[in-house]
C-alpha cells in the first residue's frame, strides 16, 4: 500500500479498532486457558513473516536487504509453527480429559 | 478481477480468521479449534503474501520456510511440559528479531538506492526496530532466567535507574534524529551517519531489553512475560505501518491488546501496579531482610501426614513452582486419586501467579490428567477454607504467605492469597525453611495448625502414594 496522506489515517483508524476489539475479545478468559492463549496469540504476532516475505520479494533489493529479510523469515516461520503446534499439544491435553476423564 | 482487490480481501479474510481464533480460544470448548482457525487464518495470509512478492527469490524463500518449520517443529514437539515459560518466552523473542529485520531490510533496500522517505516511514521503522530488539534482547533474558541459565533473582547494581535513564535519552536523541532524515538529500557522509544511527538504535534497544528485565525476579516472570508478547504483537503491529499491510496491523494489535489485558490480570492477582514489578526489583536481598518470623515450625512424616489425610473429607491441593521444578504434578495427581477413593472431595486450587507463567499449573497438572472440572481459583476455595480437612500446599509459597493479611510491613501486604492457614490443618511440602522466590518470609510455617513435611516435593508426594497403598 502507497504511505500518503490518505492511506495513513486509515492504517491508524485499523489500528485503533483492532486494539479495542483485541481487549473486548480477551477481557474474559478463565485463567485455566491463560497460557495457550499467551501461546497462541505468540504464534499470531509471527504474523511478521508477512512482512518478512515482502521485505525479501522487493524488485531490484539489495543483496543485504534480502539477507536481512530472508533471516527474518526463518525466525518468524520458527515463532509461527512453533507456537501453534505447542499450543495444540497444551489443548491436546486439557481436552482429552473431558472425554476420557476416568480411564487413567 | 484486480489481483490487487483480490488480495486485500484475502488479508480480510485472515484477519477474520484471527479474530475468530482468539474468540474461541477464550473458551475452553473450543481452544483447540480456535487455535486451528488461527492457523489458517495464518496460511492464507503467507499464501496471499508470496502471490504478491515483485520478485520472489524462491530458492530463498523456500529455504527460509523450510529452515524454520524444521526448527519450529522440532522444538513444539521435543519441549517438555515443564519447559513450557521459557519455550513460549524464546519464540516470542523470535518474533521479535524477525520484526526488527524487517525494520531493518526496508530500511536497507531504501537507504541503498537513496529513495525517499516519509517521515512516517522513518518512525514506523524505528518503532519496529526499537520494540523488536526490546522484545527479543528482554525474552533471551526472560527464557535465560526460566531455563535457569542465568540467576531467577532480580539483579540490581547501583545508579541502575540513572544508566536506563541514560540509555532512554539516547533512544529518544537517536530517534529524533533518525524520523527527521531527508534521505534524498543527504551528502555521502551525512548518508553513511543515518546508517550509524540505525545501528546504534539497534544496539541501544537491544541493550533496553536487557537492562527493563534482568532486575525482574523469577516470581513475577508471569508478569514479564504476558508483556513480552504484547510487545511482540506491537512489534508486527509497527512492522504492518511500514511496509503498509493491514493484515500485519489488525493481527499485531489484537496481540498487543490481548498481552496487556493478560498483564493487567497478573498484575491484579499479585495487588501491584506494573510500574512496582517492572521497577521495584522485587525479591531482592535487601527487601527480604525487611520481614523475619520467629517461632517454632512443627514438622511432620510421611507416615504421620497420612494419618490426617486418611481422614480428611475435603482436600484442597495448592501447587506451586516448587511443583514443576520437582516434577511432581504425576505423582500429585496420583495422590489426589487415592484421596477421592478414599471419599474425599478433591480440588486443586491454582493461584493466577502460580508458577513462572501464566496459567502454569493448569498446563502442568492437565499433562498429568489431572480433570479439568477439579481445578478451581483461589475465589472458590477462600470463603469455605473452615470447611477444608487438609490444605495440602506444594511448593507454592507466596501465593499461600499470610503476611499478605497480617503484616502491612510485609512486601506482600495486599496481595489477595489462597487462605490455607484457615483450613483446619495445612501441610506445607517444602525442602527447608527458607523464604520462596519472592524472598519473603512466610508466617504460615510457624502457624499451629500448620505441619511442615520436608523434603524434595516428589519424593514426598510419592511417600504419601505408598503409604495409602500399603
Amino acid at each position: 500500500m502507497e504511505l500518503n496522506a490518505t492511506t495513513v489515517p486509515l492504517l491508524f483508524f485499523v489500528f485503533v479498532l483492532a486494539m479495542f476489539l483485541g481487549v473486548e475479545l480477551i477481557k474474559k478468559v478463565p485463567s485455566q486457558l491463560h497460557t495457550p492463549l499467551m501461546s497462541g496469540s505468540n504464534a499470531i504476532s509471527g504474523i511478521t513473516i508477512v512482512g518478512a516475505l515482502v521485505a525479501s520479494g522487493h524488485e531490484g533489493g539489495t543483496a543485504v536487504a534480502t539477507l536481512l529479510a530472508i533471516v527474518a523469515v526463518v525466525f518468524a516461520t520458527i515463532n509461527v509453527v512453533g507456537g501453534y503446534l505447542v499450543t495444540d499439544r497444551m489443548l491436546e491435553m486439557f481436552k482429552s480429559k473431558a472425554k476420557d476423564g476416568g480411564k487413567r | 478481477m484486480n489481483p490487487e482487490l483480490i488480495r486485500g480481501l484475502l488479508y480480510i479474510v485472515a484477519s477474520i480468521f484471527f479474530i475468530f481464533g482468539l474468540k474461541m480460544l477464550s473458551s475452553q470448548a473450543t481452544a483447540r479449534r480456535g487455535n486451528l482457525v488461527s492457523a489458517v487464518g495464518m496460511l492464507i495470509a503467507v499464501v496471499t503474501t508470496v502471490t504478491a512478492m515483485e520478485d520472489i527469490r524462491w530458492f530463498w524463500v523456500v529455504f527460509g520456510v523450510g529452515l524454520g518449520c524444521v526448527v519450529g517443529v522440532l522444538a513444539a514437539r521435543l519441549v517438555k511440559m515443564t519447559a513450557m515459560p521459557e519455550m513460549v518466552g524464546l519464540f516470542n523473542g523470535f518474533g521479535g528479531l524477525a520484526s526488527l529485520l524487517v525494520g531493518w531490510s526496508e530500511y536497507h533496500g531504501q537507504w541503498a538506492t537513496s529513495g525517499t522517505l516519509s517521515l512516517f516511514t522513518t518512525i514506523a521503522i524505528f518503532l519496529t526496530v526499537l520494540i523488536g530488539a526490546v522484545t527479543f534482547s528482554g525474552s533471551m533474558v526472560a527464557y535465560g532466567k526460566l531455563s535457569t541459565l542465568i540467576t531467577g533473582r532480580p539483579v540490581l547494581y547501583k545508579r541502575q535507574n540513572l544508566v536506563n535513564a541514560f540509555v532512554l535519552g539516547a533512544l529518544a536523541g537517536l530517534g529524533v534524529l533518525f524520523c527527521v532524515q531527508k534521505l534524498d538529500q543527504l551528502s555521502s557522509a551525512g548518508h553513511a551517519l543515518v546508517y550509524v544511527e540505525l545501528i546504534a538504535i539497534i544496539v541501544l534497544a537491544l541493550i533496553l531489553g536487557v537492562l527493563s528485565t534482568i532486575p525482574i525476579g523469577g516470581a513475577d516472570m508471569p508478569v514479564v512475560i504476558c508483556l513480552l508478547n504484547s510487545y511482540s504483537g506491537l512489534a508486527a503491529c509497527a512492522a504492518g505501518f511500514v511496509i503498509g499491510n493491514n493484515v500485519l496491523i489488525v493481527s499485531g494489535s489484537l496481540v498487543g491488546a490481548s498481552g496487556i489485558i493478560l498483564t493487567r490480570i497478573m498484575c491484579k492477582a499479585m495487588n501491584r501496579s506494573l510500574a512496582n514489578v517492572l521497577f521495584s526489583g522485587f525479591g531482592s536481598a535487601t527487601s527480604a531482610k525487611a520481614a523475619g518470623y520467629q517461632g517454632k515450625a512443627n514438622p511432620i512424616a510421611a507416615s504421620d501426614a497420612y494419618f490426617i489425610l486418611e481422614a480428611a473429607r475435603n482436600v484442597v491441593f495448592v501447587p506451586g513452582y516448587g511443583m514443576a521444578a520437582a516434577q511432581a504434578q504425576h505423582a500429585v495427581r496420583e495422590l489426589g486419586e487415592l484421596l477421592r477413593s478414599n471419599g474425599a472431595e478433591v480440588r486443586y486450587c491454582i493461584h493466577p501467579v502460580a508458577g513462572r507463567m501464566p496459567g502454569h499449573m493448569n498446563v502442568l497438572l492437565a499433562e498429568a490428567n489431572v480433570p479439568y472440572e477439579m481445578l478451581v481459583e483461589p475465589q472458590d476455595v477462600n470463603p469455605t477454607m473452615e470447611t477444608v480437612d487438609v490444605a495440602i500446599v506444594i511448593g507454592a509459597n507466596d501465593v499461600v504467605n499470610p503476611a499478605a493479611k497480617e503484616d502491612q510491613a510485609s512486601p506482600l501486604w495486599g496481595m489477595p492469597i489462597i487462605e490455607v492457614d484457615r483450613a483446619r490443618t495445612c501441610i506445607v511440602l517444602k525442602r527447608s525453611l527458607n523464604p520462596g522466590f519472592a524472598g519473603v518470609d512466610n508466617p504460615l510455617f510457624f502457624k499451629p495448625n500448620t505441619r511442615m513435611l520436608f523434603g524434595d516435593a516428589k519424593a514426598s508426594v510419592a511417600a504419601l502414594v505408598s503409604e495409602f497403598k500399603q
